[in-house]
């Protein structure tokens, strides 16, 4: 194991092998100090950070974080790396990478044929040694485009998950939210149901309810239920009309197993919903989340930083091309990030490192009730966002998940980062808005009449 | 507006009856496309009283109150948090006893006897959900499983507890099945969401992965009857499978459910 070195004002601070610096060099969080790896003083995370900065990119490769023999999260980074598109950085450093990705040289094509050759490693240790514009500027280079029925992540565009939630399933209730969210331009990511229940007998039901509105009004946009994925795969053996395929997903092969997956499940999960040919557009199928906190909340972490198993889960959701993947930053509470300044930092730091692995990464944009956060903290991590070009936020009515109990982002959110930033929806959901009269030519929301056909949704209780 | 659609007395109309199906946050209107005030005020409030529910303490003297007014013996343990402030740091702390209380359970049991079900109510997130829900969810459950002679153990309140702390107090007692129920963590609408999870087997390595869980018990969610039902449907199953968690699911049958001496009434 190789021993890093740096002294400041006469102090050495050594560091014991690649998981130790990565950890030490990681800007300060609460989970790392619950794992008992961060930095026992400023000066020694910088010394980290200045250390970190002069390890080559190719030590990575050669010092895997995690056992090849025990880890598959490991051997999927290892055996899947692109060492022709690695080629261009091949050469650097930790802190020359940084460089190189600020240079004008590296653009949207550019970047795009160096995902191959990165690292969740590679990519986590440079988002250490960058500051919030960095990680914002890099990221909003980066061009992933995906498609199932729409176009995701054009240049110009945010999408959002419709997320209508209900706490025992109601099928009205749910329908009212999906109703709201249409009526204010959400839902062209996915309209994507957290279904209280975890059972085949809840779900299959909220599959059909969202599919028979989609075909309705013959909205362009996919659906989902985010249950555990074998349940979805039964789903799609009984003949449910499931387009997106939902699982959780973390960065060791021990967080996964904790969520009850491998990734043959997932290979499984996606040959299954690929068979069902039901994207028009594309055949991304699959939608994953992650977050930061989850493999330490497992007891997973195998001495890893809660940043970099964070990153690690983007090389097991890439392997699937996803339509969708977005970290769930501020839901997993305050023992992990504890406050608002902590999960901006966090949620910027996953959109950077999922796209530059080249992920259509999006953010759910969150905090809980016992966080130290509020909604002003939740605006600036969101234009932040928008500005780093994120791709999809989600919807949530009045902002309120009253299922999972957490604030996330709201319609009105997404139509606040749109007008402030100049931003449409995906341009297939776009038109459709338009021509149903909920957006006028300049993407602003119509008063609309009681007549409207969309009312007709929930059925003649909203007509 | 006051909401998306354009007759302003109809509109609220409209949104008025959906919301008899939701409590979400639907037709709130809109200043352009942004929150209008009156929206934005009472989420704001909304906030700040689960804010102040989360800190609310666990009233543990009137939960073991609850408990044996209805003829059952009750255990107080404590995690090994301190306060309220280290709980929400530490959840290492909060899955584990106090040394207090790893002496007081330990001690229960002289005989090489094995519970077949150990309930424990922990204050979790919500110390309000628990002093609201918790006995009136057992009150559908434990009568039924003491009548078909279940071998239950006293039921343990937990103080600032987490829901692996039930794995460490079930190989205390020892018990085969552990039920905790458990306060999540407040949402705006819901600051006193009650959830329960069940574990076959459990020890102190287990994953979430060998749990099975019943979440959002509250009369506006998921009722009592119905939550109740669903308990004694998975215990049942559980028992019958040998086994917890995702392997669960629709897997049915086998063997009946195991008789045992009571434990849990004097």
């Amino acid at each position: 194991m190789t021993t890093y070195t740096h002294s400041i004002d006469g102090t050495g601070y050594r560091f014991e092998g690649l998981r130790v610096l990565l950890a030490r060099a990681s800007p300060a969080r609460a989970g790392d100090v619950l794992a008992g790896l961060a930095a026992d003083s400023a000066r020694e995370r910088v010394a980290a950070q200045i250390a970190l900065s002069e390890v080559p990119l190719r030590e990575f490769l050669q010092q895997p974080l995690i056992a090849y023999e025990h880890d598959e999260v490991t051997r999927l980074i290892i055996d899947g790396h692109d060492t022709v598109a690695f080629a261009p950085v091949s050469h650097l450093t930790v802190g020359g990478f940084r460089d190189w990705l600020l240079s004008y040289a590296a653009d949207a094509t550019s970047l795009a044929q160096l995902a191959p050759g990165l690292t969740p490693e590679m990519v986590a240790a440079v988002s250490k040694i960058m500051r919030i514009q960095d990680l914002v500027i890099v990221a909003a280079k980066c061009r992933v485009v995906t498609r199932f029925r729409n176009t995701i992540g054009l240049a110009g565009c945010l999408s959002t998950r419709l997320q209508p939630n209900h706490p025992t399933d109601d099928r009205k209730g749910i329908a009212a939210s999906i109703l709201d969210g249409l009526l204010l331009g959400s839902g062209d990511a996915v309209i994507g149901i957290n279904p209280a229940t975890d059972s085949l007998q809840a779900i299959i039901p909220l599959l059909q309810l969202v599919d028979d509105v989609r075909e309705r009004y013959r909205i362009p946009t996919q659906s989902c239920v985010l249950t555990h994925v074998t349940q979805q795969i039964q789903a799609i053996e009984r003949g449910a009309p499931v387009d997106l395929v939902f699982q959780s997903i973390a960065g060791t092969q021990q967080a996964n197993s904790s969520f009850g997956i491998d990734l043959a499940l997932l290979a499984e999960a996606r040959a299954a919903a690929l068979s069902l040919q039901r994207g028009t557009r594309g055949d991304n199928v699959m939608y994953f989340e992650t977050g930061q906190g989850s493999a330490l909340s497992a007891n997973a972490h195998h001495g890893v930083d809660q940043q970099t198993c964070e990153a690690r889960a983007y090389a097991v959701a890439r392997a699937y091309q996803p339509l969708l993947v977005n970290s769930v930053v501020g839901f997993i509470g305050p023992e992990y990030l504890h406050n608002g300044k902590e999960i901006q930092r966090a949620g910027l730091e996953d959109h950077f490192c999922g796209k530059l692995l080249g992920l259509p990464m999006g953010c759910d944009v969150c905090y809980t009730n016992h966080a130290e956060a509020d909604q002003d903290d939740m605006d600036t991590l969101l234009t932040l966002l928008g500005v780093a070009g994120c791709t999809y936020i989600m919807g949530v009515p009045g902002a309120d998940d009253i299922m999972l109990n957490y604030q996330s982002s709201s319609f009105h959110d997404a139509l606040y980062l749109r007008q402030v930033l100049g931003l449409k929806p995906a341009p297939e959901f776009q038109q459709w808005l338009q021509h149903m009269g909920i957006f006028d030519s300049a993407a602003r929301v119509h008063r609309l009449g009681l007549d409207h056909t969309l009312l007709g949704l929930t059925g003649p209780v909203g007509a | 507006m006051s909401a998306p659609v354009s007759k302003e007395g109809d509109a609220g109309f409209c949104w008025q009856r959906l919301r008899a199906f939701t409590a979400a946050r639907i037709g709130l209107g809109s200043a352009g496309g942004s929150l209008p005030t009156a929206s934005l005020l009472a989420f704001q409030l909304a906030h700040a009283r689960a804010r102040d529910a989360v800190h609310l303490a666990y009233d543990v003297d009137r939960m073991l109150a609850g408990i044996t007014q209805r003829g059952w013996r009750a255990l107080a343990v404590a995690s090994a948090v301190r306060d309220r402030a280290e709980y929400l740091k530490r959840p290492d702390l909060g899955r584990k006893l106090s040394a207090e209380s790893r002496v007081l359970l330990g001690d229960q049991q002289p005989a090489a006897r094995r519970y077949t079900l150990a309930l424990v109510i922990a204050d979790g997130l919500s110390a309000l959900a628990v002093h609201h829900h918790a006995l009136p969810l057992l009150d559908r459950v434990v009568p039924r499983l003491l009548e078909w002679g279940w071998d239950i153990a006293p039921i343990v309140v937990a103080r600032e507890g987490r829901v692996a702390l039930g794995d460490e107090i079930a190989g205390l007692l020892p018990a085969r099945l552990v039920v905790m129920l458990i306060g999540e963590r407040p949402g705006l609408s819901s600051p006193d969401s009650l959830g329960v999870y069940l574990t076959y087997e459990p020890t102190l390595t287990c994953n979430d992965a060998q749990r099975n869980c019943i979440s959002n018990i509250r009369p506006e969610g998921l009722s009592y009857d119905i939550a109740g039902h669903k308990l004694v449907y998975l215990l049942e199953e559980v028992l019958r499978r040998r086994l917890s968690g995702v392997n669960l699911k629709d897997e049915f049958d086998l063997l009946a459910a195991p008789t045992a001496t009571a434990g849990l009434v004097e």
